[in-house]
């Protein structure tokens, strides 16, 4: 009866059949293979299948280079749809021909007085048609864009959250957009840009040393307008008393004031190219422009109709100059001088073609690590990686001889499955992450250890050699399962709420917990079986 | 075959005389004596290390409070300190240290979070950069925002609380609740320990920190998850064996592996410490004291007494009980040489 039990564990600890033994050999040479594109140059790799392509990429704390993180200013979204929703409300009432009062922005909604009382279901009628139904995922979710309530003649229209939110993440889609054709126009490489949670965009620059430059081009939200200048008063006359209802005072080059007219000519949403350049006269930098079809039109009908009269060109609120039209310009073409320097000028040009961010963006975190820290660091994590490998080695052949070799051979696999693992997940290496290699061999050992000793004791216990090897294999197995698996928890736990050097900590480490896993339950196994096999010992070489 | 046979044994020989015998075998050392005085000591350790993380407070780095950190190294020798001090402090940024970093040349600044909000970190930086101009080189530069260190702060809180909830439950699932719970305890005392530790040497806490506090969390729950793992075969192997006896039996018994174990995490974490560079080493001394130091003591010493306490086996004592199983360990070895065969017939028979 024992002695049917055991020949049982035997089969399933000792015994493998032949596909069984071809098939783990060959998981672990296909997870070795994957790593192979990390030690070819790119330009190899690149004519290989696409699915061989795939490898490490080194984390910006190794390789050098820029990060930054910036945020939507969701406060600018919402009241610029505040705003908008304002003057919706001023079209459709006068459009309806009812009058009112006191139309103005209260908080987080839009107020409006309806005069006569006789108007106001007309009127509310009327407002009603701004309010679209909002889509989700499953149609419509039964919530509208405006929430519309009268209180006895006052009309107040709240924008709904649900439509603030989409606002936002609109917002922050058109942002990528935009924030990708100025990073290109900066002829950065290989920059990578991505969202991170409601209202954050993250912005990655590998080899970027002074992100100055990339900071202040994103930091620019380059709404370009045209507008008129209004002449009605003087700034002066206007900062003393109040400037006209339609016009709002500019700070210029200077601290120069203009008067401006808030009604916009041509906004630089209309421009299609812009480039910089000299001035043929004076050779000053100057940008020179071309609008689309639209944005030509209505240019050659202001400038047609405002022929003697300044009017201002302003980017992000600011005059950046205010010329005399001379003659109507009629060829949708123009330049923009407002003394530049060379790179002011390029920069500008870019931020023109690339388009203005609906809202403006804030840098909230910023992490940038020179190459020369990059190559000093990976230098040291090769270091620690093979005097730490070296010395677990070793332990490890004078403890256990001939199974400390076959734990050598299992972690030396290990290692190479790691970075097939990582390879094929085209996960980033970190400087903490090879800290997590190195800490794994350490770790992977562990399986062995527990193994081996195992063994030992069953050994102790009166067992025959092969019955020791056996018993040693079943029981530590669940040990070594379940001790890993809190491991693994962690690491999963901090590959949730890390970023960067961390998360990169966090993968080798679940990556190498499941590979040490694999080659304790198989290889260390079957290196184990065949040597049996072979030499059928009467005792344990441990 | 006896030839072959004979062979086998000469080699087999040769390899035993050679090995390294961490721990001798058959140990018997008496651990359960010792939780009158580990128990005692941790408890003692732990307010030390509350009272410590109160009124000595942690070095919060600028991952959780905000702020700048930027490492530059000098182009022209070694680092000037005090004229770097003169020209940082002209441009009246608040708070800031200077610190040697590694070699001469390399200089750690840290500048307080700016107030004003997000944007006004970067003004701070800029006004740096200007400063220092091209005669240092910016190995690092990082700027957390005051809206980022909140959250990173409250991220990592909730992390380590995550992650010890998750643990407790899949212990539980696996054990009994006592158990789960005698884990819980003892690698919580890990945590406050090694906080303590971390307060006393003034190491920065930031996010790899975090890191750091939860693989000693994984690392000494593996262990005492190994030693429970004996624990509760033994329980069900001997139905009649007083708890002390039952514990001690199996620490003793994984004694071994604990420490070659530790032993060659210890060994890999030595490298990292002296060759992975200055950027980490805070991170793996951090983690060396966790794991190695306070791990092992905690697992033997801790862990498993506290099961005696917990109540894990209280029902055993005197209680009339079903006879001993036999059970697999011991002898019961039937000739060796039928199954050293078997798998090998079987295979020839499947070809």
């Amino acid at each position: 009866m024992c002695g049917a039990i055991v020949t049982r564990t035997i089969e399933s600890m000792l015994f493998f059949t032949r596909w069984k033994a071809v098939a783990i050999l060959l998981t672990a040479l296909v997870v070795c293979l994957f790593a192979l594109p990390n030690f070819f140059s790119e330009s190899a790799v690149r004519t290989w299948p696409a699915f061989a392509q795939r490898h490490i990429v080194l984390g910006l704390d190794l390789q050098g280079g820029s990060s930054l993180l910036l945020e939507v200013d969701t406060n600018a979204v919402r009241k610029e749809r505040l705003q908008g929703l304002a003057d919706d409300v001023l079209r459709v009432l006068r459009q309806a021909r009812i009058p009112f009062t006191g139309r103005a922005v209260h908080g987080n909604s839009v107020e409006v007085r309806i005069t006569r009382d006789s108007d106001i279901e007309t009127a509310l009628g009327k407002l009603r048609e701004l309010s679209q139904p909002l889509t989700g995922i499953l149609g419509t979710s039964g919530q509208r864009s405006v929430d519309i309530s009268d209180n006895g003649g006052l009309i107040t229209l709240t924008p709904s959250d649900a439509a603030i939110t989409e606002r936002i993440r609109h917002a922050v889609d058109q942002s990528i957009q935009i924030i990708e054709r100025r990073v290109n126009e900066l002829g950065l490489v290989e920059p990578t840009i991505q969202r991170e949670g409601a209202d954050r965009i993250l912005v990655q620059v590998p080899g970027l040393q002074d992100p100055s430059r990339l900071k202040e081009i994103l930091g620019k939200t380059a709404k370009l307008d045209f507008r008129m200048v209004d002449q009605s008063m003087t700034p002066e006359q206007a900062i003393a008393t109040h400037p006209p209802p339609d016009s709002e005072i500019l700070d210029g080059e200077g601290g120069a004031k203009y008067l401006i007219e808030k009604r916009v000519l041509v906004s630089g949403a209309d421009l299609v190219d812009a480039q910089p350049g000299f001035d043929q006269r004076n050779s000053e930098p100057i940008v020179s422009f071309r609008f689309n079809s639209t944005g030509a039109r209505k240019f050659a009908e202001a400038t047609q109709q405002n022929v003697g009269k300044p009017f201002a060109i302003v980017l992000d609120n600011k005059v950046i100059s205010a010329p005399v039209i001379r003659e109507p310009i009629l060829g949708g073409s123009g330049q923009i001088s407002g003394n530049f320097t060379v790179q002011q000028a390029n920069d500008l040009s870019i931020l023109l073609r690339a388009g203005a961010l609906p809202a403006p963006l804030t840098i909230v975190e910023e992490r940038t690590v020179g190459p020369g820290l990059g190559q000093d660091s990976i230098n040291a994590g090769e270091h620690a990686a093979y005097v730490g490998a070296a010395l677990v080695v070793f332990f490890m052949l004078v403890t256990y001889g001939l199974f400390g070799l076959f734990a050598n051979i299992a972690v030396t696999v290990n290692v190479a499955m790691i970075f097939g693992v990582l390879s094929m997940l085209n996960a980033t290496l970190t400087l903490p992450g090879i800290a997590g290699i190195v800490l794994t061999v350490g770790i992977a050992v562990d399986s062995n250890v527990l193994i081996y000793e195992r063994i030992r004791e069953e050994v102790r216990a009166g067992r025959t050699a092969i019955n020791a090897i056996d018993a040693g294999f079943s029981r530590a197995l669940a040990t070594i399962l379940d001790s890993n698996i809190t491991t693994f928890i962690a690491a999963a736990v901090l590959f949730y709420i890390g970023t960067g050097p961390v998360r990169g900590f966090a993968v080798t480490l679940g990556v190498g917990i499941l590979t040490s896993l694999f080659t304790a339950f198989t290889l260390t196994r079957l290196i184990v079986a065949y040597w049996v096999r072979m030499w059928r010992p009467r005792t344990v070489p441990i | 075959m006896a030839a072959a046979h004979r062979a086998d044994l000469i080699h087999s020989k040769e390899l035993h005389v050679r090995l390294l015998r961490i721990v001798p075998d058959d140990t018997r050392f008496d651990f359960m004596r010792f939780r009158r005085i580990s128990f005692p000591i941790s408890a003692l350790l732990s307010i030390a290390a509350i009272l410590l993380y109160f009124f000595h407070g942690l070095n919060f780095g600028i991952d959780f409070v905000g702020g700048t950190l930027m490492e530059v190294q000098t182009k022209a020798g070694p680092a000037d300190l005090a004229k770097m001090r003169a020209t940082m402090g002209s441009l009246h940024l608040g708070d800031f240290q200077l610190q040697q970093f590694g070699a001469p040349d390399d200089v750690l600044i840290r500048i307080s979070e700016q107030p004003g909000g997000d944007a006004a970190q970067q003004v701070a930086v800029q006004k740096v950069r200007d400063a220092l101009g091209t005669e240092v080189d910016y190995r690092r530069v990082e700027v957390v925002g005051p809206s980022v260190s909140t959250e990173l702060l409250s991220y990592g809180t909730i992390g380590l609380v995550l992650a010890i909830g998750a643990i407790l439950v899949y212990l539980w699932f696996r054990f009994e609740w006592q158990f789960a719970l005698g884990a819980m305890i003892a690698n919580v005392h890990d945590l406050v320990l090694t906080v303590g530790f971390m307060s006393l040497t003034r190491i920065d806490f930031d996010l790899t920190s975090i890191a750091a506090l939860l693989t000693i969390l994984g690392y000494s729950l593996n262990d005492t998850v190994v030693i429970y793992d004996r624990i509760r075969e033994l329980l069900r192997r001997y139905k009649k064996k007083p708890m002390p006896d039952l514990l001690n039996a199996s620490i003793n018994a994984t004694l071994s592996r604990s420490i070659v174990t530790h032993l060659t995490v210890s060994l890999s974490l030595l490298a990292l410490i002296l060759f992975g560079g200055q950027a980490i080493r805070s991170f793996t001394t951090v983690m060396m004291f966790g794991v190695v130091l306070v791990g092992t003591y905690t697992s033997v010493f801790i862990a498993s007494p506290i099961l005696i306490y917990l109540g894990v086996g209280r029902t055993r004592l005197g209680e009339a009980e079903e006879p001993e199983i036999p059970s697999a360990t011991p002898p019961a070895t039937p000739p060796v040489p039928s199954k050293s065969s078997t798998p090998q017939r079987r295979a020839r028979v499947r070809r």
